[in-house]
């Protein structure tokens, strides 16, 4: 209630004073995420500057994934709010693209490289329309972007793991968005498929896109991407990469110094 | 319940003495058996038509359904949502006493739902795993269906309710209402399916993703249970509680095996359905009256076991005919490889060797030898006169080939993957078989056209294999667009 109030009152504000630029890609507002009732995300804010490449680092289960699944509302936030280039993300949902992990579906499933890629259109396509000439155009081209179009008419489950991730990426691209979310793209992909994914996502940024891409590897990440948000179920810092990845930020990151609140989480879950 | 509804289930009852008593499988001779095939075939009976065409309806309604099912693995989900709808039958029969499709129809649905909707709650609200959710609800909803079925016998006219055919089915008691009923549901599945196969394909994928894209997952969801429960219920009389959901998992895991295109899955599935229902119905029909749901479930069985074992791409049997092509291949280009070598040790100066030559070369006896022989004539790769043998050109050049794919290969391993010369022959063993010609090229250009293998005998080159006589390679020649 506090939240869409608050929501309100800004609304009003930006109208009556701020002249109508183009708004943030991606605003975030003291976003609150619970996993039955017990919090894995406590009050992040952010403001991500539009044409950036955003890696999002912290340890295992400092909900990272989490917190992309949030700002599309695959889970609900218990508190706080999301805007999508200044609007709710139900309202802006055909500008956000997405690349789920890759473990998150069944690799058997009787589709083609090609079916899959159709899907990043479908967004845009109404209900019960099916695609369009110009929609398998658009699919072909991507997949020749990340040179797997040899493969259009294999099924799925016959590619090896760095070119599933590369059909995936395919499908965000035929998302043809502003914003693009991705889990954990580099996760089991060959030295060859990270480079390319790499480029990729440095051609997106340089045309103007938005990127925050979830990233596993300390080694990489202050090589590839030129902001970085580090986090462990809060927002431990967010900036340049070269501002905010210091050791002493790492330390707060990574150490043990968030013992006490993990500690309050599972005093509350043993409550619940 | 209306009236032709009615007359149809008095016909029904009055029928269904007279076959019961004749319905033990040994009293069925042969003549019957063939009297009965030709009444079946010639439709002269209106309960037969009302019987056949609402085991094929029933067969596209399972066959789209379990589509979904076992894409989304959810196949059990069928199984405890059909046990689940007894108690719903039961309590639309107690509705008016009768077997009103309408009120059974209903009564079955919402008991389905209530099913499927405490497996989720079960889930969601305990630790428990669908698995266990799942078993709960099917034995106890079953449970709780068969104490009421019990009731309802020990009522007044409830001897003559009819109901235990829910139990193993019976296509011959379908009425007319019963097939309407089955028609409007089947038109309302595949209407349903194909007016929104984009988005039921996107969130039995992927269905995060397919949220992300600001579609209503959750309403797809119920939508399928809400279908799948349609679908149960309108098979029950004709299946039974205990098979049906046989018929919605075996006709789609068959067009599983058999294809990997969502779109010609759900065909596959509901053809598969159809040739079930049709078959069953069949059987239970020529039997007078033995339960259908038995002889569907087995048709469709032997449809699956069929794709096991004869589909073109997993099928065991194809599987097992492609392994022994290749093994024989393999056999027939070592035997060839071996030629050469004989014809290699005696410096190429006889176009022919002996049999013996040969034997002796492989290590197996005379008789063997002739074997091998006999599979390169047919294949014409090679020409025997008496205890002779000579390459045909097809012949020389496999055989080049394959010593060629050897050599490089064992070359390629030395010098680029710095293995040492003697662990790299059994390697080249199997490899010389599955080089093919890009591959070779590649090698070639990244050993520069090299003649010498690491045992310092010569590979031969594109010449040698062109030249097509056997010849003894020419030390100079060069490989595919090497220097001249």
């Amino acid at each position: 209630m506090y939240a869409r109030h608050n929501c309100i009152l800004r609304k009003l504000r930006h109208t009556a004073v701020v002249p109508p630029a183009e708004p943030s890609p991606l605003e975030i507002h003291d976003l609150t995420v619970a996993y039955h009732k017990k919090p894995v995300l406590y009050g992040i804010d952010l403001h991500a500057p539009a044409g950036s490449l955003i890696g999002i680092i912290g340890p295992n289960g400092a909900g990272k994934s989490t917190l992309i699944k949030a700002v599309m509302g695959l889970l609900p936030a218990a508190s706080g709010w999301v805007k999508i280039f200044g609007k709710s993300f139900q309202e802006n949902c055909h500008r956000v693209g997405y690349v789920p992990q890759r473990e998150s579906v069944d690799w058997d499933f009787p589709v083609s490289v090609m079916d899959v890629v159709l899907m990043g259109r479908y967004g845009r396509l109404r209900l019960a329309q099916r695609p369009t000439k110009s929609d398998k155009a658009i699919a072909r081209e991507c997949l020749e972007k990340v040179h797997m179009l040899p493969f259009a008419n294999r099924q799925i489950g016959n590619l090896s793991g760095g070119q599933q991730q590369r059909v995936f990426l395919a499908r965000a691209l035929a998302q043809e968005s502003d914003l693009y979310l991705m889990d954990e793209p580099f996760v089991g992909v060959d030295a060859a498929t990270e480079s390319a994914i790499i480029t990729l996502l440095r051609e997106l940024k340089d045309a103007g896109k938005t990127l925050l891409v979830v990233h596993h590897d300390l080694a990489t990440a202050r090589q590839y991407f030129d902001m970085l948000l580090l986090m462990n179920m809060r927002l431990v810092a967010f900036g340049p990469t070269q501002e905010v990845f210091t050791s002493e930020i790492l330390q707060t990151t990574y150490g043990g110094r968030l013992t006490i609140l993990s500690d309050v989480v599972q005093a509350l879950d043993s409550q619940l | 319940m209306n009236r032709p509804a009615l007359l149809v289930l008095c016909v029904a009852a009055a029928l269904i003495p007279e076959t019961a008593s004749a319905a033990r499988i040994s009293e069925i001779t042969e003549t019957q058996f063939w009297d009965q095939a030709v009444r079946f075939f010639s439709f002269q009976d209106p309960a037969l038509r009302f019987a056949l065409s609402g085991s094929l309806l029933l067969g596209i309604c399972c066959g789209l359904m379990g589509a979904f099912l076992v894409v989304r693995k959810l196949a059990l989900m069928g199984d405890a949502l059909s046990h689940a709808v007894l108690p719903g039958v039961a309590l639309g029969f107690l509705w008016n006493m009768t077997k009103d499709p309408v009120a059974i129809f209903i009564g079955a649905t919402l008991a389905g739902l209530l099913g499927a909707g405490t497996v989720r709650w079960l889930q969601n609200t305990t630790k428990h795993k669908e698995d266990a959710a799942l078993g709960f609800v099917l034995a106890s909803f079953f449970g709780v269906g068969i104490c009421l079925f019990t009731m309802i016998q020990n009522l007044p006219g409830g001897k003559q309710s009819g109901l235990e055919q829910f139990m193993f089915g019976q296509a011959s008691a379908l009425g007319r209402d019963d097939v309407i009923l089955l028609l409007i549901i089947t038109i309302f599945i595949a209407g349903t399916v194909l007016i929104f196969f984009k988005e039921f394909l996107l969130t039995s994928f992927d269905a995060g993703f397919a949220r992300s894209t600001g579609l209503r997952v959750q309403l797809f969801h119920y939508g399928l249970m809400l279908m799948l429960a349609f679908a149960i219920v309108a098979s029950l009389q004709a299946v039974g509680v205990v098979l049906v959901s046989a018929m919605l998992v075996i006709p789609a895991a068959a067009a599983y095996l058999l294809t990997d295109r969502f779109g010609l899955m759900l065909v596959l599935a509901a053809a598969f359905g159809m040739i079930s229902g049709g078959v069953g119905s069949f059987f239970s029909f020529v039997g007078r009256n033995l339960p259908t749901g038995p002889f569907m479930v087995l048709a469709a069985g032997l449809v699956f076991a069929l794709a096991l074992g004869f589909g073109p791409r997993h099928g065991i049997v194809s599987r097992w005919w492609r392994h022994r092509c290749r093994k024989s291949r393999i056999r027939r280009e070592n035997t060839l490889k071996s030629i050469y070598h004989v014809l290699e040790a005696n410096d190429f100066h006889s176009e022919s060797i002996s049999l013996h030559e040969l034997a002796e070369r492989r290590h197996e006896t005379l008789e063997d030898a002739r074997g091998q022989i006999r599979a390169l004539r047919r294949e014409g790769l090679a020409t025997v006169y008496g205890d002779d043998v000579n390459l045909t050109p097809p012949g020389w050049q496999r055989a080049c080939e394959i010593v060629r794919n050897h050599r490089l290969w064992e070359l390629y391993l030395t010098n680029a993957a710095d293995m040492p010369a003697d662990h790299v022959h059994d390697d080249a063993e199997e490899t010389e078989h599955l080089l093919g010609e890009e591959t070779v090229r590649k090698l070639e250009r990244r050993l520069n056209y090299a003649r010498l293998d690491p045992h310092g005998k010569l590979i031969p080159g594109v010449e040698d294999i062109r030249r097509g006589r056997t010849t003894k390679p020419a030390p100079r020649a060069t490989g595919y667009g090497g220097p001249r």
